[in-house]
């Protein structure tokens, strides 16, 4: 884990603020994260988590702050040089996100299709071979409905991996999944990152899966990066806010009387 | 990427060194193609590559399967550790022969 | 009524948001459709062809049907009227102009924007809410290159060849009731149709259908990329769409007919 801190940086956040409307979400966030590293997110609904990946991937607007992926600052570069950049992010959505109209073959090879001028065969030989690292060999002319949902957030990693590339996101791993499927998908995030030097954002809310596969977690709170350490760290930290979170814990916040009043009668 | 073939023991050789990417990996597609349409047994050597990533990847499977068809030894060889993960991660360990060096044969 | 000045306010800046998101569009796709290629995002043809497949081929049918059914309306009701003044052949003269100036544009319109215009609404609204279009941004698709253009220009071409139909079938329709009625030859009805006509009268439907096109297929996209709150919402920006559409559709006539009739 440590040795990874010596690796080039291939993620750096810097003091990214963001709003939706009026209302401020990130505030004054700052992350870095290394080659080969494994960075897990963490942090309850409306902790902002979602919303820092969406910047990372570019589909947001920052109201100030810089995000420099690869040494290329996103919030200012060309539509251009964004387009080439996706060529090394592999991204897998929560829900798979897998395109309806298209077969699982032809959602894995998309990418391949819209990057590259690789043979035709050469491309089905490669989304292929992805199917069979997530284990799905032999469901390629599926189409996403026929899939059940362990399934298709397999297949959204294979077509999120099919251009080998640097940088994989992805939201909420294990959300929705089973125990055993959950367990074999940490396994191969695993493996992929120790096959390909992949370098990873995991956004999730499984403490044990955090455990399992993260290098170090990023805790955000309302916004703010609560802390940012390895995992014995954040297992051994003081802080109440992480305790509470790595042991369930409701929020109970300290009750200010006219405050309360003054929001349930305004 | 750069190609070199020489024959050695009744195979010719196929030297890939650099890396194997995206970019390359259709040139390195064509030399294996075309040498096994030549009719040679083919060994790929890895030796000197750097990066080989799943386009060049699917290259060999490609060829392997093309040799096969036609009755053709093919194998690689000096598959670097790196490589190998590659390798092992699609499990074709298992499926392509490969040798250490042309002398295991 | 300070807030009902504000909700107006707010009204007024979301429709004016949406009016130049509306406009915009059309700026986008043809960018895409001209600079796609040196982009190395070309707007694929294969798409487009699709879309006239779904939006205008599959749509053939109900065209035929409806406009043949409103040219007999016409030609009863003009029959009717007519014989008051004992001028009953005349209606071979209302029923061509009526017919391809404004009857066979509104109505492949309204169609278009019932059968296509929802569906499109539906399609894009439920691709926003599984991510399917961060997905398409992601891999560095832009969602205008993929989907609008394509649609832009498929609704563009379809609507217009769906009116000449519509012309073709609503003339035919009136000619089979009054040749009926009146005892007309189908020939002579014909032939006095195509002597009244001139081109002015097709060409000024054609620009309405045209216009409606882009007002069917803006009003769609725009709709369906707004979509917020899951299939309930993909359900109420289908009906705003459709709604949106033939409102805008038919003010959009009456304006156009009181300019071109001048």
């Amino acid at each position: 884990m440590i040795e990874t801190m010596n690796k080039p940086v291939m993620i750096q956040v810097e003091d990214l603020n963001t709003h939706y409307g009026d209302r401020q979400i990130l505030k004054s966030v700052n992350v870095t994260v290394h080659e080969g590293e494994i960075m897990v997110v963490m942090g309850g609904s409306g902790s902002g988590k979602s919303t820092l990946l969406r910047h990372l991937l570019g589909l947001e607007y920052a109201t100030s702050g810089h995000i420099r992926i690869l040494g290329k600052d996103i919030t200012e570069i060309s539509e251009m040089e964004m387009y080439e950049l996706r060529k090394n992010m592999g991204v897998s959505f929560q829900g798979g996100a897998l395109f309806g109209s298209m077969s699982i073959s032809e959602n894995v090879q998309l990418p391949l299709k819209e990057h590259t001028s690789l043979d035709e065969k050469t491309m089905q030989i490669i989304s292929r071979m992805k199917l069979e690292v997530v284990n799905l060999s032999g469901f390629e002319d599926l189409m996403p409905s026929e899939l059940s949902g362990g399934m298709i957030k397999r297949a959204a990693l294979a077509r999120a991996i099919v251009m080998d590339p640097k940088l994989l996101f992805f939201d909420e791993p294990s959300a929705g999944l089973d125990p055993v499927t959950s367990i074999e998908l940490d396994e191969l995030i695993l493996r992929l990152r120790d096959a390909m030097n992949m370098t990873m954002i995991i956004v999730t809310h499984e403490l044990e899966s955090a455990f399992k596969i993260a290098d170090r977690i990023t805790v955000l709170d309302q916004g703010e990066v609560l802390i940012c350490d390895t995992v014995e760290n954040i297992k051994n930290s003081e802080l109440n806010r992480v305790q509470d979170l790595l042991n369930r814990r409701a929020r109970i916040h300290e009750v200010d009387a006219d405050d309360y009043l003054h929001r349930l009668t305004v | 990427m750069e190609y070199n073939t020489r024959t050695e023991s009744g195979y010719r050789v196929l030297e890939l060194s650099g890396e194997v990417d995206l970019h390359y990996s259709p040139q390195a597609r064509k030399q294996i193609l075309s040498l096994l349409k030549e009719g040679y047994d083919l060994l790929v050597d890895l030796s000197a590559v750097e990066y080989i990533d799943s386009s060049g990847v699917a290259s060999l499977v490609e060829g392997y399967q093309s040799a096969r068809d036609d009755n053709l030894r093919f194998g690689l060889i000096g598959v670097s550790d790196a490589a190998m993960q590659v390798l092992q991660l699609a499990r074709l360990d298992k499926v392509f022969p490969i040798y250490n060096s042309i002398e295991d044969l | 009524m300070l807030r009902s000045i504000e909700n107006l306010g707010r009204f007024t800046i979301r429709s004016i948001e949406e009016l130049g998101y509306a406009i915009s569009l059309a700026f986008v796709s043809l960018k895409w459709l001209l600079l796609g290629k040196s982009k190395k995002q070309p707007v694929q043809l294969v798409t487009i062809a699709e879309e006239i497949v779904t939006i205008g081929v599959h749509a053939i049918p109900i065209v035929s049907v409806l406009c043949f059914a409103v040219g007999v309306m016409l030609a009863i009701q003009g029959i009717d009227t007519l014989k008051t003044f004992g001028a009953e052949h005349k209606v071979v003269l209302g029923i061509a102009l009526s017919i391809p100036r404004e009857f066979s544009p509104l109505i492949v319109g309204i169609l278009v924007a019932g059968r296509s215009g929802s569906a499109i609404t539906a399609r894009i609204g439920t691709m926003v809410e599984s991510q399917e279009i961060d997905a398409l941004r992601v891999i560095g698709i832009n969602p205008n290159r993929y989907i609008t253009a394509p649609l832009l220009i498929a609704m563009m071409i379809s609507v217009p060849l769906l009116t000449i139909l519509g012309d073709f079938m609503g003339v035919i329709g009136g000619g089979v009731f009054a040749s009926i009625e009146l005892g007309m030859n189908m020939d002579a009805y014909l032939t006095r149709t195509l002597d009244i006509l001139v081109p002015y009268d097709i060409f000024q439907g054609l620009i309405k259908s045209v216009i409606f096109a882009y007002i069917i297929a803006v009003v769609g996209v725009s709709n369906g990329f707004q979509v917020r709150g899951g299939a309930a919402g993909v359900g109420k920006a289908t009906t705003r769409s459709v709604v949106m559409s033939i409102s805008y559709i038919v003010v959009t006539d009456m304006i156009f007919t009181y300019f071109l009739n001048r």
